[in-house]
């Protein structure tokens, strides 16, 4: 577990956080720019000395009143923002550079779980590794850059919103090896990041910060399925639901998941049967009615009950937070429907489900 | 033979004069260079100050207040001759002094920029990859500085080369010690002897464009991460 007690005031920004982050999985500290994100990593790495801190992992202090170990002393990995390689470096010097440092520092250290060829090999970028950080794509520098970090062995891996300096078709191409580490690494790896989709992909417990102070932490889903979130997600408002395939309709290429008790049938991506898959359910895409309704396109309809109602952005909408057996989910609807439906707290509802995105 | 015995040897001491000074400075200036560009202390304007002033000083000005200082009744001259070393001024090695104050801020302005223009970050990267501060110096900040080092040699060294006022107030001109080329033209010219002050001139001319040719033309590779 990671204990982080930091106090730090420059002029115009504070950052005050005492939060007990989990040392497993994969931890996202999300919020706007200005919130105090980066800054927190950067504490946390020994790159900002807070004035008054105390900050401890896995019983290990890292700071306190007596006690500061520099950041080459901690046994993290730290992914920057811009890649960062070192220019006059190949690739491969690039990575040993760390490397050889940590296998110096710990010589006898069995800790090598992360060898550098497997870090190669998990990030795909054996083609690479010859070549000048020059003549590489933003996509490709930015795994070298994760590679990097990941060959000190670290124990605690830090990413700094690894995909924000990249366009859109070079975030696709980084974020399946993104969720690679997310499921084949034992390490804790804190992300920050203030793009929702990246969350919902690769996050398994979520820190909302805003203003240097964290406003909600917990489970993805229990942060994100909370109706009073200090940062209003609009079009991106969901949930990501944790389901299992169990069945495979090969002529109208859909899958059925099994969510708690609840079923959904969602398109055939390829997913084998067993898999254990994460589904994102956009509040925009959940529509609510009273009765079942016949003769509808809508694959998944669920009956439901309210458990709560919430205020959106525009004054036409409203969330509503329902149990539908396989967890919660949120629904967006506008405040006329909600009225004339007389939505209260307890009631049996159905649900529509529009769109239900196998991440 | 070109040019006389006497010539070459001036040569030969102006280039080992420029050799050393730019050696020292290389050593001397790095450590200022990096302090300046990297603390906020309110001592770095006068410091700065300090190491630009030979840019606007006269060199006899300059020259003055070495030979002072270093001579026989002044501290360092007192601090040599303590040390049984003798006097400086009037030596080789008076001269090489002279020089390095005279050069500091062709070597230091430079290298400061370098490192200021590479940033906290590459520095950062290597904290988080082990290296200690001490090891972060050498492997990343000199090599990602190297094309300001460069620049700095060859300004240090070919500003020393065509130093004469300093020379001429602290080292005289005795041959082989301290009579430079600079200082071998300007004794031409006091004997009238034009034409062999013609053949020094035209040799430092065409090394002073050769050394600006080469510092113009020559551009770092292209490395932008």
């Amino acid at each position: 577990m990671l204990d982080v007690h930091v106090r730090l005031a420059w002029p115009g920004f504070s950052l005050e956080v005492d939060e007990q982050l989990p040392a497993r999985g994969v931890t996202a500290l999300f919020g706007h720019s200005g919130s105090g994100k980066t800054t927190l990593l950067r504490c946390i790495a020994g790159l900002e000395r807070a004035g008054q801190g105390r900050l401890s992992f896995n019983g290990e202090v890292w700071q306190d009143a007596e006690t500061w170990v520099p950041t080459h002393r901690r046994p993290i990995g730290y992914v920057f923002q811009e890649a960062s390689l070192f220019p006059h470096l190949s690739v491969l010097g690039n990575l040993r550079y760390g490397q050889k440092r940590s296998r110096r520092a710990n010589p006898g250290a069995r800790d090598t779980r992360f060898r550098l060829e497997q870090a190669v090999e998990l990030l795909g970028i054996d083609h690479l590794l010859e070549r000048r950080p020059a003549a590489l794509s933003g996509g490709e520098r930015q795994r070298v850059g994760m590679a990097r970090a990941l060959a000190v062995s670290p124990r605690l891996l830090l990413m700094d919103e690894p995909l924000a300096a990249l366009d859109l078709a070079r975030k696709q191409e980084v974020l399946p090896y993104l969720e690679r580490l997310h499921d084949e690494l034992e390490i804790p790896i804190i992300y920050v990041s203030h793009a929702p989709d990246e969350v919902a992909r690769l996050a398994d417990h979520l820190v909302v910060m805003d203003g240097g102070r964290v406003r909600r932490a917990g489970p993805l889903n229990a942060v994100l399925s909370m109706l009073d979130l200090p940062i209003r997600l609009g079009e991106d408002a969901g949930v990501v639901l944790d389901a299992t395939v169990v069945e495979r309709d090969e002529r109208w290429h859909l899958l059925r998941l099994c969510c708690g008790d609840a079923s959904l049938w969602v398109r055939d991506t390829g997913a084998a049967l067993g898999d254990h898959v994460r589904v994102r359910i956009l509040a925009r895409d959940v529509s609510i009615a009273r009765a079942h309704t016949e003769g509808s396109s809508i694959l998944n309809s669920l009956p439901a009950r309210v458990e709560s109602i919430g205020d959106e952005d525009h004054p036409a909408l409203a969330l509503v937070r329902l149990d539908f057996g396989g967890g919660t989910l949120l629904a967006r609807v506008t405040r006329r429907s909600a009225a004339q439906l007389e939505l209260a707290p307890g009631d049996a509802v159905w649900i529509q489900i529009k769109a239900a995105a196998l991440l | 033979m070109f040019l006389s015995d006497a010539d070459l040897e001036a040569i030969a001491l102006t280039l080992r004069l420029a050799t050393i000074t730019t050696l020292i400075l290389f050593v001397v200036g790095t450590p200022i260079a990096w302090w300046l560009s990297r603390t906020r202390s309110r001592w770095k304007g006068p410091v700065g100050a300090v190491v630009a002033l030979p840019l606007v000083l006269p060199p006899s000005v300059l020259g003055f207040y070495l030979l002072v200082t270093m001579g026989p009744n002044g501290p360092v001259g007192w601090l040599t001759q303590t040390l049984g070393i003798g006097l400086l001024p009037f030596s080789f090695w008076g001269l090489v002094i002279g020089s390095v104050f005279y050069s500091l801020p062709f070597m230091v302005q430079p290298v400061q920029n370098a490192f200021e223009a590479m940033g906290e970050r590459p520095l950062e990267v290597a904290a988080t990859l082990r290296a200690s501060p001490l090891d972060r110096f050498f492997t990343v900040a000199l090599p990602l500085a190297a094309p300001g080092f460069v620049t700095a040699g060859i300004l240090t060294f070919a500003h020393t080369v065509g130093e004469f006022g300093v020379v001429l107030m602290i080292g005289g001109n005795i041959p082989g010690e301290t009579r430079v080329a600079s200082v071998q033209i300007y004794d031409y010219v006091e004997a009238l002897e034009y034409g062999n002050a013609h053949r020094l001139a035209a040799v430092l001319l065409v090394f002073s464009f050769l050394v600006l040719l080469a510092l113009y033309s020559w551009r770092p590779h292209p490395r932008k991460v």
